[in-house]
């Protein structure tokens, strides 16, 4: 049997404590709502402002946590999301569900990443680039690794620059992006010199370590774990001996919670590149999606950063609470999605290599890219294949096919993550309860 | 100086620093292959923030534990290829 049941009343549940979680809590707090924010990682903060010790944050993110433990709001941390609908949202930390009773309710699950198969991505010791950032965070020690970054986007510097700071040995530093649509994203920073001065400063700690552009992994090989990494440049290729590789090919929205509720994605969830904004939740100028009582903010609503995630927080927690959005802040909102347009465009994945037949495609399933036909739909190759139908429920692969062929997501179903038979059969009770 | 925490890492035990995540613990004492796949490969942690499930451990004797997403605990048995 579960631990129990605990039933928490809220006037909005917030799934996600990252940066758009944390504002919009503070602020729908502040107004005097009674807030709940679910997060599963053990710590407040999200992917950006993970940290074991709150004195190596950035002050941005010291002041929030800070701000958030003032505010009234209550936080728990380590709780999985596993099920809601119209006024509830149910969740299991260890073997004991959570229930929280909220009118109103706030995405703000942030995004992963995209990863790309390619013969070898299944070793030990193969991270995703925020994969990489995340276990350094969260305690690994990369002191005298040799380490092979190569990603796409944003994401790529600061990574490289922890990793390089942590004493790790960068071999070498690639984003699959072509320096043409490089230069062009560059020369329309002019107008936002902060981001320069900082993509500086991130390039000076790995100063001497080659960067390249339009670079590609082929493969990774090695016996029980990655020890090389063979990569591919203008029709060159060479091969990099390697204790890590992080590498992924950029962010996708989180949007299974929103798919779940029936919100309105546009060109389906599951994110995936392709470009043209698929995959992200549609919302409107104060981050109401298209359900009632539902709101949006940060990456899920289309990746766009940490200080979009951050204002669309304020937004939607000043919405939800009924209190007016400052024109300033809806003007600091469009200029932060045209930036993020402008992100999407230049480090879009449009040509994704299709792997060899034999390179895994489905990782739970260990499904084959040769078992799949590019003419089928995701719902048909899970039926044929189980590709998509393993523990992670599709989040990596379907991503992935999306991009390789366009597939969208199958529609989403509870338990969002996997639950003990436990913790669902106390589900079924409790929804019994309340029918 | 770092308070450390006591693991029973398949039947080793393992001191490491208060506050990391099992899934940091296990790669910083080289254990890298958490589990096995359904075909048999050694699999470890890719994404480090609880989406691909790659790291899955048993805990305490709970099974299909995320390392990524649990902090070490004094005293705390963890079992990988399970």
């Amino acid at each position: 049997m579960t631990d129990g049941i605990r039933v928490l009343a809220a006037d909005l549940a917030v799934v996600g404590a990252g940066p758009a979680g944390l504002a919009a809590a503070c602020r729908a707090a502040e107004a005097g709502r009674r807030v709940v924010v679910l997060d599963e990682a053990p710590h407040l903060g999200g992917q950006i402002w993970r940290h074991r010790d709150r004195a190596a944050l950035p002050a941005v993110a010291r002041a929030w946590l800070d701000r958030f433990g003032r505010s009234g709001a209550l936080a728990l941390p380590g709780t999985s999301v596993i099920d809601a609908g119209a006024g509830w949202v149910s969740g299991v930390r260890r073997d004991e569900l959570v229930r929280v009773e909220a009118r109103r309710l706030l995405i703000a699950t942030g995004a992963r990443e995209l990863f790309l198969p390619f013969p070898g991505w299944t070793l030990p010791n193969v991270f995703g680039v925020g994969g990489a950032q995340a276990l350094l965070k969260s305690g690994l020690s990369v002191a005298g690794k040799r380490v092979v970054v190569a990603g796409a986007g944003p994401l790529v510097l600061p990574v490289a620059a922890s990793l390089a700071r942590a004493g790790a040995h960068l071999v070498l530093v690639a984003d699959r992006t072509p320096a043409s649509r490089v230069a062009r994203f560059a020369a329309g920073l002019a107008g936002r010199p902060r981001d320069l001065w900082q993509g500086l400063s991130y390039r000076a700690a790995f100063a001497g370590v080659p960067y390249r552009w339009g670079t590609r992994v082929v493969r990774a090989a090695g016996e029980g774990r990655v020890a090389e990494v063979t990569l591919a440049s203008r029709g060159r290729t060479w091969t990099e001996s390697v204790d890590i590789l992080a590498t992924a090919a950029g962010l996708v929205p989180n949007t299974e919670l929103a798919q779940l509720l029936g919100c309105d994605v546009r060109g389906g969830g599951g994110g995936g590149g392709g470009g043209g904004g698929g995959g992200a939740v549609a919302v409107d100028g104060t981050q109401r999606t298209s359900r009632d009582e539902v709101w949006c903010a940060g990456e899920p609503a289309g990746v766009g950063g940490v200080e979009l995630a951050r204002i669309e927080g304020v937004i939607a927690g000043l919405d939800a609470a009924g209190r007016p959005v400052p024109p300033a802040l809806s003007r600091a909102r469009a200029a932060g999605r045209r930036h993020a347009r402008r992100l999407e465009e230049a480090f879009r994945v449009d040509d994704p290599d299709v792997p060899p037949a034999d390179t895994l495609v489905c990782r739970c399933e260990d499904v084959p890219a040769g078992a799949l036909r590019p003419e089928w739909s995701f719902r048909q190759a899970k039926l044929y294949t189980r590709v998509g139908m393993g523990a992670c429920q599709g989040r990596v692969c379907g991503a992935a096919l999306r991009a390789l062929y366009g597939w969208t997501p199958d529609s989403v179903r509870p338990p969002l993550v996997p639950a003990s038979v436990a913790a669902l059969a106390s589900t079924l009770e409790s929804s019994d309860a309340t029918a | 100086m770092t308070r450390t925490v006591s693991l029973l890492v398949d039947g080793r035990l393992l001191d490491v620093p208060e506050g990391v995540t099992v899934a940091a613990a296990l790669l910083g004492a080289g254990e890298d292959a958490f589990r096995d796949s359904v075909a048999g490969s050694p699999r470890g942690p890719l994404c480090g923030m609880g989406i691909c499930f790659e790291c899955r451990v048993t805990i305490d004797g709970a099974p299909g534990r995320r390392a990524c997403l649990e902090p070490v605990a004094d005293g705390m048995r963890v079992t990988t290829r399970d």
